[in-house]
């Protein structure tokens, strides 16, 4: 068993890995970071969707040795000095969540969503750009509701 | 209404948690020493179990024990049941067969577990279970329902011959085959309704943990109902006395029906921890979840309906082979059969209705309720054949619905249920106007303009729900009663907790229970909390499926809140120096009447401990009662759903364009949450109507194994939904709540597929209407030119 370092939330991070342990279960068992979720295992639910290195990555589909070095964000790491992220704050204002279970994927796309095309999106560029998110309980109507307003509070 | 009352559209409590990814589900717990089990699963549909060498992964690192059915079974851990108990027209029980948790001697479908692996890490089981030789002997296999009852289909349950579980009916027969014989008219429609994956976005999960020194155990489990787990692991499957077991429902991830059952893995987590004398955890993989998770649906249906010459209905008949795959599963006996031919009335006054259930086994998943259970199916054969038969007589789809529909109530229809109370017109003409039925000829004649067909279906359902009546379910079969229990806790400093037997798994009870209170003893939200989903904390509750937990649920808190009212103006009444008789209590405060002598909320709470005022002789001090409410009728949400899609004719693409929504669901605690709920159930119903379908090959391999193959709605398949309400209060609670959970994966399949066979003027099209399948209806079909 090895070890893999990186920086996650801000802190340097070591934990054990071996060479298939995927970064999705680095996050939860080796650093009990469980606020990042596993939904499927073909790679399209987004229920494990970081940030590594400033982009959407589904932590699924990626060994946690490729991580080693990086930069990486999870769910647990948007609110900063106790304070919400406006994405976050959207999706609770505009009831953007029911079981919560997609919700910390659909919340980091969402927030990448918002860097790469901007804070005035429309319905259906959200709706195009959460391919890779599949949410079981809301319908999505909500949550685009909620993306195009926290984009708007991103300003 | 207040801004935290009911009718306020509270922003969730619980939310904070799941936004900061700070949620509780049980892959999130660990236990001290937990090791982890893999589940070694038949690739066959049906096949003897000829023998199992695990010799050579005993001695694997990490294996902490291999075990099979042969040991289940030697250490006597019984069986799981169906617990409603269906009796078929001869009289003659339902043919249950033997469901072990670990398959024995035989597997009776892709997916069945053989035998498990327990070892010290996940990776470690898994590479021990592929050095575990099993020898199958394969044997034919059956997955189509249609073709389970024929002579050639092999035998699955001696116990079941031609593999049928039960031949139901309800109705009147004679009254049916005379009215179709002397109708004007009889629309006939042979009707799939498709079997589906219920796909909870979090996979279900168990953690078995045994304690030697108090010889009990707890289980961690994806459950919709810890306590109905908890009983049937400890009365049937006999895993532990009930008080030593601990069944705990943390954050579950969605169930939508799917989380509510015992299933073999919880029933092998406790086994094994007991036998490794470790904690034992399973989460299941998603293609794991494909074959274990009880599928939805999959009824194959020929329906008639009869008409006279002015389009009144006055018949309907249907027989329908319902599909419970390999196990009965824990209820999934009542969904083609109580859940399904009482609600063919439909919102019409039809007099005359049989229908036939045969229940049948085939190598395939169990199947069991899934959102809705059974009224989807019923408004599916209802919606279609008045949607077929308006087109085959030339009549205004609205117009024929509107001509039958029931209007004075209360209202006995013909197949048990005898509707409270409802509006049906009211809500067919709102959604009329909201969806500006006027203008549809116009967007048909744009939309033909632009090369695509425009079509506009309705679907006026309606279903039985607030789930059950605990004598009338008995009468018919069910084992358990289906009321609801709360126990309302006020603490000395004036807080509040709300025990409640439902279980909240999005539906958003930590707010809706906490807005019913807050308004009740006007105290503010943020004192009150909602504890659910442990089955040491709540002591009973039937859980959470069925539209219940605002019907039934909150009705047993009012009825609990109404013993906490009473026995606080007691103690007002000690505190004030007054007649009880004289206590007034609003807003939080207790008065004696006619004067400005009060004491507030939490003055009184604090006196209740204290016990200073009174004596132990005059008045018990604490302030915390219990209430268990069964409720007396169903009730009856019902709505109109309007759809309106484009298909393109060169791919045969259909989009949906408008979606129009407007249910009667009685009081309303929350708008936003009830439209969340309407929102998710439309997109349910879309799913199994444009894109979702479990496909078996004639192996009974599951085809459709994993979100590769199956399709999953995703955010671009979907419109926003226009979503609104009509009310007609439910007459048999107090709070006039009738529901919402289920509602719109009942009506929306049957809207599109009206709106589908609305722009291609046939009916023959089944669900999923896939561009493929619509591609190749319209190849049959003249389409209606694009006209002007």
């Amino acid at each position: 068993m090895s070890k893999v370092s990186m920086t996650v939330n801000g802190k340097a991070v070591t934990a054990d890995a071996d060479a298939r342990t995927l970064l999705v279960q680095y996050l939860r068992e080796g650093l009990r970071l469980t606020g990042t979720h596993v939904g499927c295992d073909t790679s399209q639910c987004g229920a494990c969707v970081v940030h590594v290195d400033g982009k959407a990555v589904k932590a699924c589909t990626m060994f946690a040795w490729e991580a080693e070095g990086k930069t990486v964000l999870t769910i647990e790491g948007l609110a900063q000095n106790g304070n919400l992220h406006p994405m976050q704050e959207a999706f609770r204002d505009n009831h953007g969540l029911q079981c919560g279970f997609c919700t910390p994927g659909m919340i980091m796309t969402a927030v990448d969503m918002v860097k790469r095309k901007g804070n005035n999106l429309d319905d259906k560029t959200i709706r195009e750009e959460l391919e890779g998110n599949i949410c079981r309980c809301t319908g999505y109507h909500n949550i685009v509701k909620s993306i195009a307003a926290g984009a708007k509070a991103m300003a | 209404m207040s801004a935290t009352g009911i009718g306020a559209a509270v922003r969730r409590k619980e939310d904070f948690r799941f936004i900061t990814g700070k949620g509780q589900y049980t892959d999130d717990v660990s236990r001290p020493g937990q090791s982890y089990i893999h589940f070694i699963r038949s690739p066959h549909a049906h096949a003897k179990i000829r023998s199992i060498d695990a010799s050579a992964a005993k001695g694997m690192p990490g294996v902490l024990a291999i075990l099979t059915g042969k040991e289940l079974a030697a250490d006597k851990i019984g069986n799981l049941i169906c617990g409603w108990a269906i009796t078929s027209k001869d009289g003659s029980p339902m043919k249950m067969s033997a469901h072990p948790a670990i398959a024995n001697e035989k597997a009776n479908h892709v997916g069945d577990a053989v035998a498990v692996v327990v070892a010290e890490t996940l990776g470690q089981a898994k590479d021990a279970a592929e050095k575990v030789k099993i020898d199958y002997e394969v044997l034919p296999a059956v997955a189509d329902p249609a073709q389970a009852q024929s002579a050639h289909a092999p035998q699955i349950h001696d116990v079941a011959p031609n593999n049928t579980i039960y031949q139901w009916h309800l109705g009147d027969q004679k009254a049916v085959e005379a009215a179709i014989k002397s109708a004007n008219h009889v629309t006939r429609l042979d009707i799939i309704n498709n079997r589906l994956v219920p796909n909870a976005i979090e996979p279900r999960a168990a953690i078995g943990d045994y304690d030697t020194g108090s010889d009990s155990f707890t289980l961690w489990n994806t459950s919709q109902n810890p306590h109905v787990a908890r009983l049937v692991i400890a009365a049937f499957v006999g895993m532990a006395p009930e008080h030593k077991l601990r069944v705990i429902a943390p954050d579950v991830g969605g169930g939508f029906g799917s989380k509510i059952f015992i299933y073999p893995e919880e029933v092998v987590c406790l086994w094994a921890s007991k036998k490794v004398g470790r904690p034992v955890k399973w989460v299941a993989d998603r293609s794991e979840a494909f074959v274990t998770d009880a599928h939805g649906r999959d009824h194959v249906t020929h329906a008639e309906m009869a008409f006279d010459a002015e389009g009144k209905i006055t018949a309907l008949r249907a027989k329908t082979i319902a599909n419970l795959g390999a196990y009965m599963s824990t209820f999934s006996s009542s969904v083609p059969t109580y859940l399904y031919a009482t609600l063919l009335s439909g919102q019409y006054g039809i007099p005359n209705i049989y229908c036939e259930v045969d229940a049948v086994y085939t190598n395939t998943v169990p199947v069991d309720a899934y959102r809705g259970a059974g009224r989807p199916e019923a408004t599916y054969v209802v919606e279609r054949l008045v949607e077929a038969g308006a087109r085959e007589m030339n009549l205004d789809p609205a117009d024929l619905r509107k001509r039958n529909f029931i209007k004075s109530f209360p209202h006995q229809t013909p197949v048990i249920m005898a509707y409270d109370a409802g509006d049906y017109h009211a809500s067919l003409k709102k959604a009329q106007e909201l969806a500006d039925v006027k203008g549809f000829g116009k967007r048909k004649r744009d939309s033909a303009r632009n090369g695509k067909l425009r079509g506009m279906g309705y679907s006026t359902y309606i279903e039985a729900c607030g789930i059950a009546p605990s004598q009338a379910v008995g009468s018919l079969g069910a084992g358990v009663g289906l009321w609801e229990s709360a126990e309302v806790r006020v603490n000395p400093t004036g807080s509040v907790e709300i025990l409640t037997g439902s279980h909240s798994h999005g539906q958003g009870h930590e707010t809706t229970f906490a807005q019913l209170v807050s308004q009740r003893l006007g105290i503010p939200i943020e004192n009150i909390s909602i504890v659910h989903g442990d089955t040491d904390k709540v002591q009973f509750g039937m859980g959470t499926y069925g539209s219940r937990s605002g019907a039934v649920g909150m009705t047993a808190i009012v009825k609990a809140l109404d013993k906490v009212e009473a026995k606080a103006k007691k103690v007002a009444a000690f505190m004030l120096e007054a007649a009880e008789g004289d206590i007034e209590f609003k807003d939080g405060k207790f008065t004696v009447a006619g004067t400005d002598k009060s004491a507030a909320w939490g003055d009184v709470a604090l006196n209740a401990y204290i016990a200073h005022k009174f004596t132990g002789a005059e008045l018990e001090p604490g302030l915390k009662e219990g209430a268990f409410y069964d409720p007396t009728n169903f009730t009856f949400p019902a709505g109109c759903h309007i759809c309106e899609v484009e298909i393109d004719q060169e791919t045969g693409n259909t989009e949906i364009v408008a979606w129009t929504a407007v249910d009667d669901f009685g009081t309303v605690i929350n708008p936003m949450i009830v439209e969340g709920q309407v929102h998710g159930g439309i997109a349910q119903g879309v799913g199994q109507a444009l894109y979702e379908g479990t496909v078996y090959d004639k192996e009974g391999q599951l085809v459709t194994g994993s979100y590769m193959d199956y399709a999953m709605p995703r955010a671009d398949y979907l419109p926003s939904f226009k979503v609104d309400t009509t009310e007609t209060k439910c007459p048999s609670n107090p709070l006039g709540i009738k529901g919402c959970g289920e509602a719109g994966a009942i009506a929306a399949p049957a809207a599109v597929m009206n709106a589908i066979t609305d722009a291609l003027g046939t009916e023959h099209i089944a669900m999923p209407a896939t561009p493929a399948t619509v591609w190749a209806a319209l190849q049959k079909t003249q389409p209606r030119q694009a006209a002007e």
